[in-house]
Parts: C-alpha cells; structure tokens; sequence
C-alpha cells in the first residue's frame, strides 16, 4: 500500500527546475511500458516509477538498485536501444530519456526478479577473491568444466547483434587558452573570469544541464537567486560571448601530456529522432595552453552488510533525485552517516515528504545543533551507532542498528531493528581528482576531510572547488576566480576585474570520521556480504582474504580482488578498498597509496575513437593508372602496402596455378605485359648526386655513363640488405632510382636521413615520383617486335639500345622513357610514361601485341618468372639479417670504394663465419613436389626431437618452363652445402621431402635469352 | 600526446612526428681503423636515460625534416629544438651532452679525420 501511495506521488507532485512534467515521455524498461518527464535519467524516471530494482550483480546475481546520480553509479547498468542500436553497460544515470527509449536490464536470466543465477549467492564460498586466478590453477580439464558457465555468467551487456555500428561518429581538433572542465558553481566562475578578460575558453560539463551540484543544492543563494537561476544565468552570460565554446552532454575522459585533452560530445543519443546531419558523437582532440579542473566530488558509500540491496542509496543521491528531478526515492528512510552534511540531505527528504525515521551517526559528538533539528522534525537520531546489517530480498525491508566503540570497530550494544525502504549512506566525500592523476599530478591525503586532494602538478592545470577538496561553495568560488587570474597571467593576459558573488549558504564542518566499515559482531566471513566494489562484487572480505593470502601491495590486491577494475573503475570503492586494505596491513592510508588513475573516466564508444576512420576511409588505397583495364579484364588483386595490383588474370574459368603457369610460358615464348607502376621511384638531383649513390648503395656509381642503368643494393649500417633496384644516370647530376614497391617511402626517408643528418654538405635534391610515372613492363622474346609494331622513334638495335641502358623517345606517340632491364630473364622493356598515358599506354601495347601472343601477367607470374631466373626479393630471401654476401651477391660490394653505408659492418669478424644463413637453391626429389615456403630443412629426418634446423625456404613454385618445381632456402652454411641432401618434415603425418642443393639460377644460368635470342 | 614545435612549420601533434632515436651519434670515419667493439658503440649502443635526452625527430608527415630535441624522458618537457649539425644550448641541454659517455668513445673520435684527431674528446667537452 505504501508503495503505491508514494507512486502516486512522486509521479502526480513532481516538479523541479530540471523537470517539465509538462512534457510526458514515454519509455519501455524489459519490455514494460513506462512514463517519465522532458530532463529525466533513465534513472530518475525508473525511480519515479518506483523501479528500483534495475539489474543483477556481476559475480553473484544479485538484486541491485540505482545507488548514485551520475557517473558514480556501479549498479544500473542497462542496454538502450533497439536491433543494431544496442549499446550496452550504460549507467541508466547518465542516460537522457526520450520517447520511445528502449532499455533492458542486464545479467539477469530469466528476468530480473527471478534470475537462475542468484544460485551463485547460495554458493558463494566458490566465488572468493582471486577466483579466476585460482580457477586458471587448477588442473586444466577443470577450467575446461567451468568455462562454459563462467564465460556464460560473467558477461555484462550485449552489444547490437549485426556487429555493424549503423552511426556516425566525427573528430574534432581545437586549442584553446584555457580549457575548463566541469559547469559548476566553480567551474563557471573559473570560465566567467577567463572569458571576460578575452581568452579563448572551452568550458565543458558532463550533464545536459549546467550548474553541477547548484541544481540539487535547495538552501544556496548565490547574488540573491537560487543556485540554479544563477547558474543559468552564468551561462547566458558566457554564451554571448565568442571567445566562449560551452559543451554540454560532454565528458572529458582523458588528460594527457602537454595539455592534450580528449572529450566526448554525445550530439544527439539523447534525441528520440536523429536528425541525419548530426553525428552520434563527436571526438574533441583539445590543446590547451591552460587547464582549470572543476570536476566536483563522489560521495563514498559505507561498508555495512547488505549495502547493495536495492534502496540503498548515496545520500547526495537521494536529494538530487528530490531537488533535481521532484522524485522522492522512498517513504521511510533511514539515513547513516560519518559526517554533518548528510544530515541535512535526510532533513530536506523528510520536509518533502519521506518519513525520516533514524538518522544514524557512526560519530559520539557530531553537532548538537544537529540533532536538535532532527528532534524538532520528529526524526530519532542514534548517535555513535551504525547499520550492522540490511535486510530485504528485492528491496531493502529491515535494517538493523547497534551502537559502536568509538573507533566505530566493534559492537558495543544489541541491536535495534527498524523497517524502512530506504536507506540514505554517506562516507564522506571523495573529491574527482582523476583527471589530475591522469596528468601525472600527485595526491595527498587530507586528514581533516579524510579523503585525497591534489597536491603537485604535472602540466599546466589547477584544480578548484570540490574537486581540490574545497567543498564549501563560497571558498570554491574563490579559488576558481584565482586560479582563472593565474592562468591568464601564465598566459601573459590581463584579468579583467569581476566581483566574486555573494553566497550564503548552511554552513557545513568537512569533518567525516574515519570508518570504513561497519563491524557485524561475528567473525570475518559471516554476518552477510558487506559489499566495497558493487560492480565487482567486491567485498570487505575479498580484500581481507586477499592480504591473508599474501598480497600487499595495492596494485596486487587490485588484481587479485579486481576490486576498482569494472566499468566504473571504482569511482566509489576505491578509496574503502585501499583504507581497508591499510587498515589489514596495519598501516595508514598515504602509505598505501592508490592504484594508478587511467583514461578513460568513463567508458567511451569505439565508434568515437574511430571517427569517419573506417571502411574505405581507413587506409588509402592506391591504384596505378591501368587499374581499370585489370579490372574489366577480370583480374585478381592482391595489396601490395597500400597498392592494389594485378595478381593474375584467369581465363575460361582458370585457377590461380592454371593461369599463372599460362602467364608464366607465354612470357618466356611470347611476350608478357605487366603493370609495373608500383615500383619505387625517386628523382634524384644535384652536383654530388653520384657521390650520394655511391655511398647509399654498396657498388660503385661514379662512373656510370648517362643513360646507363645499373642494379644497385642498399644495406643498413649494419650491413643488412633493406632495399634493391635500377637506377638510371639520366644526366651527369640527375639520377631515376627504382625501389621495391613496398620500400618505395622507406629508402626515401631513408635518403633523406642521411643526406639531412650525416652528409648536408652533399648537394642533392630527393622527390618522389612514383605516381608521376605509369610503367608497363614488356618481357619475352617478342618485345622487340610488339615496340615496333606499337610505333617508336627509337632505334631498338642493339647497337643503339642495348641491355641496362635508356632511351627517351615516343611509343604511340606518347612521350616515354623506356629502360632495357629484366627481372625476368627475357628481352624486357620497362616503358615509363607520365601517369596520364598509363592506360592509353598499356592499351596500345595490348593491340599491338595481339598478333605476337601478348599476354598481360599478374604479380603470382612475376614472381614465378624471377625465382626462375634466382633474383631475390627483398622482405621475401631477406628478413633484415642477411647480407649481400649470405645472398651469394658478394660480387655488388665493391669494398674498395672509401666509404658506403654498411661497408665498416660488412667487415666484422662475425660476418665471416661459414655458419651464417645463406642463399640456395632447391631441387626436390619428386619434381612435382612443392615445398611449402616457410618449411624448415633439417639434415636428417629421423633425428629425435629437439631437431637441429639448418634453415628455412624463401620461395617456392613450380616452374612450367623447367617442369619441375623450383626453391629458393636460406640454409645455414648453405653455399658449401651444394650438392648434399635435406630433407622438410611437414605437419600431419606426411613423409619429409627431400631435395637437394643447387645453385638460385635454374634457368637460361648464361644469360642469353635477355637479347631476345633463343 | 606530445605536442612538438617543427622549427620549419611550428607546433603540431606528436602524431606527424617519427622519434629517430638518440641524437650527436657521430659516424666513424672509415680512414680511421676501430675494433669491432668499439665499431660497436657506434652501431648498437644506444642511451635511454632517465632525464633529458638528446634525441633527433622529424617532421614525418610535414616538412620531412629532421631536428634535434632535448626532452626530459620522466616528465616528457620539451627543454629545447635546435638544428641538426648544432649543439644543445639550454644548461641542461649542454650538461647531457657533456655528460654523454660517447664524448669519450673511440667510436666518436673516429668520427674526425685522421688529421684533426688530436684531443678531440676536451674540445667536445668545452
Ligand atoms: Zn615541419
């Protein structure tokens, strides 16, 4: 009956500056449809509705209730939303009703008021501190057993089911002068201080609505109006202004170096219709020369047996409900305390209507003035007592009351039991020094307040109002107003004069007493749960355990109780786990310290952090001019770094070892076209650009003759190869390098390092001009007659145009440089035109070389072709640890030039030894046999385990030119093995293969195809 | 996030920045002979300090070029950007580079030519 009657009247009498009763909404919560007003929580409407009970516990299932107001709350955790909207673990506090919100509880199965899981309560001597530390122990055919359950019980939310997030999110860079953050009394006077005195200032505030504790706060009079209208009119003020920015609805939940902040704007996930042109969120990146922290305080909770029942709740909570929202969270109260200002909370529910039956008070002597006020409201008051226990099943019924020792450590009386539905909890204040923390500024613990405070700092910043432990409003005001004047002469700005607001209000003494836990009287371990972390399901136990079983520290015990690692990340536990921590190790609280503050204060969606960085906008993809004609032709691709290329063209139904092997002869007896416009390309300039090569590469550049073309290795200091490719003299002081296609940014950074840092007295100028080029490469022993076909200026002779060397001229009239190299062993040209003509380029030849039997071939070909013929690719035969000479390449270090890069490493004793891994050759027994690349070689098959390894294979393919399959190895030792036996275990019971060293050059060893000769 | 003044574009976000690892590491000059351990100080030794520490960045996705920092590695204080081939000015600057166990090594007193070699390592120091 009583609960209906207060339903009545919370829903019928509710009115608040915050709330427009005028404007019902409505909303369904698991599936029941209910009403709330325009301003609402979630939390508030479920409350007005009297919903308490919003979810079940984490570890144990159990019936829990709204406790906080804001982003404190562990308990009501819900989902909102609907198909592929769900976004789940949202504290139902900082949830903004609309019409037609959809919320479900969590972790609960069935349903939230008979859940099979609450079975884990009964069986809770299973669930300990460490219980998957423990579990993770035991044999593994256990964890095998409870996996499944855990797993299944352990789960918060679940998100949207399509895994797709159908919103939009976007980023946002900005600097400001002074970044304020919190829109409290504090905060705004911070923010009208700074903005008028013309900084560039950002205040941002967490809630839809400014003024912080001003909108739940009844007695303050700040200039003669409540603290709400003055708060509103603050910020009318601020907004006129344009060197103002003011977010609302906006966390900052990040505080890193250099003054880099990150907040998160929630746009529009309080609006029932989306408009399209608005993100869902928005991610603020913000540099601020200034920071003036307002983020308020949390209140702590107390430790007492049954703490988490549903109507239990933060008594700062309980008025902001009342003053805030004009809900009334209970009939009967009961209210306990360590300190004077909860007091006054009890008085302001009681005036409103909820019968305030016992204030308790775990102090001897808290003010008489005090307990006279409750006396004259008809409340009793027990003081020096606490809750020793809180009953009820969904809903707190019962609480028992027992006076304490005056240290608050044991039980000095029997117990009184009083009924009730609500039970109002206040441990003091914790002031939110989080963002402080996560900018490496450090705490001190205040004795008087007993909580900690900021102390040094790290960055720029200040911290003021409660957050700095200032709780009382006009000191707050105060000190916001100074630390606005000091960042703005940091600043080397002029504070304008403003006067600091008149303000009354109680006057409250910030002296809780230190008790962070209700004894029950009976031993450790009974007398019921007396929950610290509620999202956990942390309790004062779990912790005692834990230092029983040896664990002190208090990052340790953090670990082993997981007590402060939920998604609430402790905002109100922290501070009574590592008090009760010290108090378990005899020791104090400073000495123990806190564990490590981290970003983000409060969860934020991945889809902000990823911004408009997804799908096709993640990574750029790169495509060469001739893309298009790949594309119709039916080309597979694979990505090459960024780049997207032809990896074979399949015909008539053709696989990927149909086509190449088809690819592979037609160049090798016709001619092959392939898309080369990926490779690397740098212009290099300048008087001493021959000298540069020559140092960059490890053989000799000066006296390469102008339009000769020579391959060249780069190797690191140490000797390594990292990059190889032909570079063409194109004047006495102008170069044209090539680079593999995925080094192509690497050697240029790399060129750059050394011509910027080792040598600057080098005149040479580097620019990239890979994608100013579109190469088609033609290969086989039609070239010749395909680039005649296709009409050139260029007399091709040998004579005039022989191997390794470049002609500029026209082919189809476009405009080309065309270099005679090979990287397949055939008579090849490689025809550069600018970029534009790639494709006209590319269609030309195909004409051209229809009669001759062109065929355009893919990377998979390319690569067959090359092994072929043993040229290494660099990242496939090197991994960064092999040398030219491990290649058999000894032949392109010309050591007796002065000076190259790598040339002093190469040198080194170690890179003598005979043992180094080297590059071979391989034939398998079976010709048809092809060795899997990455397989390792082994002397003799039947060794027992560990086996000695020799090496590893690079390449492997089958070569149709040869008919047989062809292996490239990195074999320790390897160029002295040539000839003997090795042998590849392979997985799955299958017999090794054998083959045999050879040399990497299987085929045409003299070279006499690359004139086109056969 | 750090946030680093390109002496060639002015501050912008560590993000378009690439560190190059310990700075003032002079290359030996190959005229002059070192062992292969002192070759090695060269090569593989680096520093990582607790404090300031000389180190080379470039403005990677800018300017492309490369500067010298000092920047204290506890509290991540920029101290000072200065121009490649210079030396750091600021006190703390020039005291961690005095300090440095390289002005000492072989591997740095090869960087000089052969002719200039003598007592290289107390004109480091002035
Ligand atoms: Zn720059």
């Amino acid at each position: 009956m009583a609960k209906n009657n207060q339903k009545n009247m919370t829903i019928a009498a509710r009115s608040s500056a915050s709330i427009d009763s005028q404007t019902p909404i409505s909303f369904t919560f698991d599936g029941r449809k209910y009403q709330g007003c325009k301003g609402d929580t979630l939390a508030s409407a479920l409350l007005a509705n009297n919903v308490h009970l919003t979810g079940r516990s984490f570890k144990y299932h159990r019936p829990r209730g709204i406790m906080g107001a804001g982003a404190e709350e562990p308990n009501a955790l819900v989902g909102v939303g609907t198909d592929g909207r769900i976004e789940p673990n949202l504290k139902a506090t900082q949830v903004e009703l609309y019409d037609g919100l959809v919320a479900i509880s969590q972790n609960r199965f069935p349903s939230l008021k008979l859940d099979v899981g609450e079975i884990n309560s009964v069986l809770s001597r299973f669930f300990p501190a460490g219980f998957y530390y423990k579990t993770f122990m035991w044999p593994a055919s256990f964890w095998m057993m409870y996996e499944h359950i855990i797993r299944h019980a352990a789960g918060l939310g679940k998100a949207g089911d399509d895994h797709k997030d159908p919103d939009r999110y976007e980023k946002r860079h900005a600097h400001f002068d002074i970044v304020i953050i919190g829109g409290g009394l504090s905060g705004l006077m911070a923010g009208l201080q700074a903005a008028k005195s013309g900084q560039r200032v950002l205040i941002a505030e967490d809630q839809p609505q400014w003024g912080g504790w001003l909108r739940a706060c009844e007695d303050i009079i700040i200039d003669g109006m409540s603290g709400q209208a003055w708060a509103e009119q603050a910020v009318s003020r601020l907004q006129e202004m344009e060197n103002v920015t003011l977010l609302s609805r906006t966390t900052c939940f990040g505080y890193g170096d250099h003054n880099f902040l990150t907040l998160a704007e929630r746009v529009s996930d309080h609006l029932a219709e989306k408009p399209a042109h608005l993100p869902r969120q928005r991610l603020w990146k913000v540099r601020a020369r200034q920071v003036i922290l307002a983020t308020g305080a949390i209140e702590r909770p107390l430790v007492f047996a049954g703490n988490d029942l549903p109507g239990v709740m933060l008594a700062s909570a309980a008025q902001t409900y009342l003053c805030q929202y004009g809900v009334l969270v209970g009939t009967r109260g009961i209210l306990m305390t360590n300190n004077d200002a909860a007091w006054h909370n009890a008085f302001a529910l009681h005036r409103a209507g909820c019968r305030i039956k016992v204030i308790v008070d775990t102090r001897q002597n808290p003010s008489p003035a005090l307990i006279k006020q409750a006396t004259d409201l008809g409340i009793l008051t027990r003081i020096g007592s606490g809750i020793i226990a809180a009953h009820g099943r969904l809903h707190v019924a019962r609480v028992e009351i027992a006076p304490l020792s005056e240290a608050g450590d044991a039980l000095t009386g029997e117990p009184e039991h009083f009924d009730c539905d609500l039970v109002m909890m206040s441990g003091g204040m914790n002031p939110v020094v989080h963002l402080h923390s996560q900018a490496r500024g450090k705490l001190k613990w205040d004795e008087r307040s007993h909580c900690f405070r900021p102390s040094t700092t790290h960055e720029a910043e200040q911290s003021v109002g409660s957050c700095n432990g200032s709780f009382d409003a006009a000191i707050g005001a105060k000190e916001a107003i100074a630390a606005a004047r000091k960042a703005i002469k940091a600043n080397s700005g002029e504070a304008a004069e403003i006067t600091l607001p008149e303000i009354t209000a109680t006057k409250i003494k910030w002296t809780p007493m230190p008790i962070w836990q209700i004894p029950t009287g009976q031993p450790a371990g009974q007398g019921g749960k007396a929950f610290v972390d509620f999202q956990n399901d942390v309790t004062a136990n779990d912790i005692q355990l834990a230092v029983r079983e040896g664990y002190h520290s208090v990052e340790h015990v953090k670990r082993y109780t997981t007590t402060g690692m939920a998604t609430d990340q402790g905002k109100t536990s922290n501070i009574n786990a590592l008090a009760i921590l010290a108090r378990e190790r005899a020791s104090d609280i400073p000495s123990v310290g806190t564990t490590t503050f981290r970003m983000p204060y409060t969860p934020t969606s991945i889809g902000m952090i990823a911004g408009r960085d997804i799908g096709g906008l993640f990574d750029p993809v790169r495509t060469t001019p001739m893309d298009k004609w790949h594309r119709a032709a039916g080309a597979k691709f694979e990505h090459v770094g960024q780049w997207m290329r032809a990896w074979y063209y399949p015909k008539d139904g053709e696989n990927i070892q149909e086509a190449v092997i088809r690819e592979v002869e037609a160049a090798r007896q016709y001619a092959g076209l392939l898309d080369a416009s990926t490779l690397g390309k740098i212009d290099i300039r300048g008087r001493d650009a021959a000298e540069f090569l020559n140092r960059i590469y490890t053989n000799s550049w000066l006296k390469l003759g102008v339009s000769k073309c020579r391959y060249g290795l780069m190797c690191k200091e140490d000797g390594m190869v990292m990059d190889d490719g032909v570079t063409t003299r194109l004047a006495e002081d102008h170069f044209h390098m090539t680079t593999t296609t995925g080094g192509a940014a690497g050697v240029l950074d790399w060129l750059e390092e050394w011509l910027q840092t080792e040598w600057p007295d080098l005149q040479v100028y580097l620019t990239s001009v890979t994608e100013q080029w579109a190469v088609a490469t033609l290969s086989g022993p039609a070239a010749r007659e395909i680039l005649k076909a296709a009409g050139t200026d260029i007399d091709l002779g040998d004579d005039n145009f022989s191997f390794m060397s470049m002609r500029e001229g026209h082919i189809s009239g476009l405009p080309a440089r065309i270099y005679r190299i090979s990287f397949t062993g055939e008579l090849s040209y490689e025809i550069n035109v600018p970029a534009r003509y790639g494709m006209a380029l590319w269609t030309s030849l195909m004409r051209a070389g229809k009669n001759f039997g062109i065929t355009p071939y893919g990377t998979e070909a390319m690569h067959v072709l090359r092994a072929e013929k043993g040229f290494i690719i660099v990242g496939q035969e090197t991994d960064g640890t092999v040398t030219p000479y491990d290649l058999g390449m000894g032949w392109i270090v010309y050591d007796k030039k002065p000076d190259f890069i790598g040339k002093r490493a190469l040198a080194r004793q170690s890179m003598g030894l005979g043992d180094r891994k080297q590059l071979v050759g391989l034939r398998t027994k079976d010709p048809k046999q092809i060795i899997p690349e990455g397989a390792h070689a082994v002397l003799d098959p039947n060794q027992p385990p560990p086996v000695d390894m020799l090496g590893h294979v690079t390449s492997s393919y089958f070569s149709p030119n040869l008919g047989h399959s062809i292996a490239m190895a990195l074999l320790r030792g390897g160029h002295a093995r040539k000839g003997e036996t090795v042998y590849f275990p392979m997985l799955d019971g299958k017999p090794p293969i054998e083959a045999t060293i050879t040399d990497t050059n299987f085929y045409d060893p003299k070279g006499e195809r690359l004139n086109g000769q056969h | 996030m750090l946030e680093i003044k390109c002496p060639y574009c002015g501050p912008r976000d560590e993000e378009e920045f690439s560190c190059g690892g310990e700075a003032h590491i002079a290359r030996p000059l190959s005229e002059n002979s070192l062992s292969d351990k002192e070759f090695a100080d060269y090569l593989f030794y680096r520093d990582n300090p607790r404090g300031v520490f000389l180190e080379r960045w470039r403005h990677a996705a800018g300017c492309r070029r490369w500067f010298n920092v000092a920047r204290d590695t506890l509290t991540h204080h920029i101290l000072e950007i200065y121009p490649m081939g210079a030396k750091p000015v600021s006190k703390a600057g020039r005291a961690a580079y005095n300090a440095n166990w390289r002005r000492d090594s072989q591997a740095e007193i090869a960087a000089q030519p052969a002719s200039q070699k003598t007592n290289k390592t107390s004109s480091a120091k002035r």
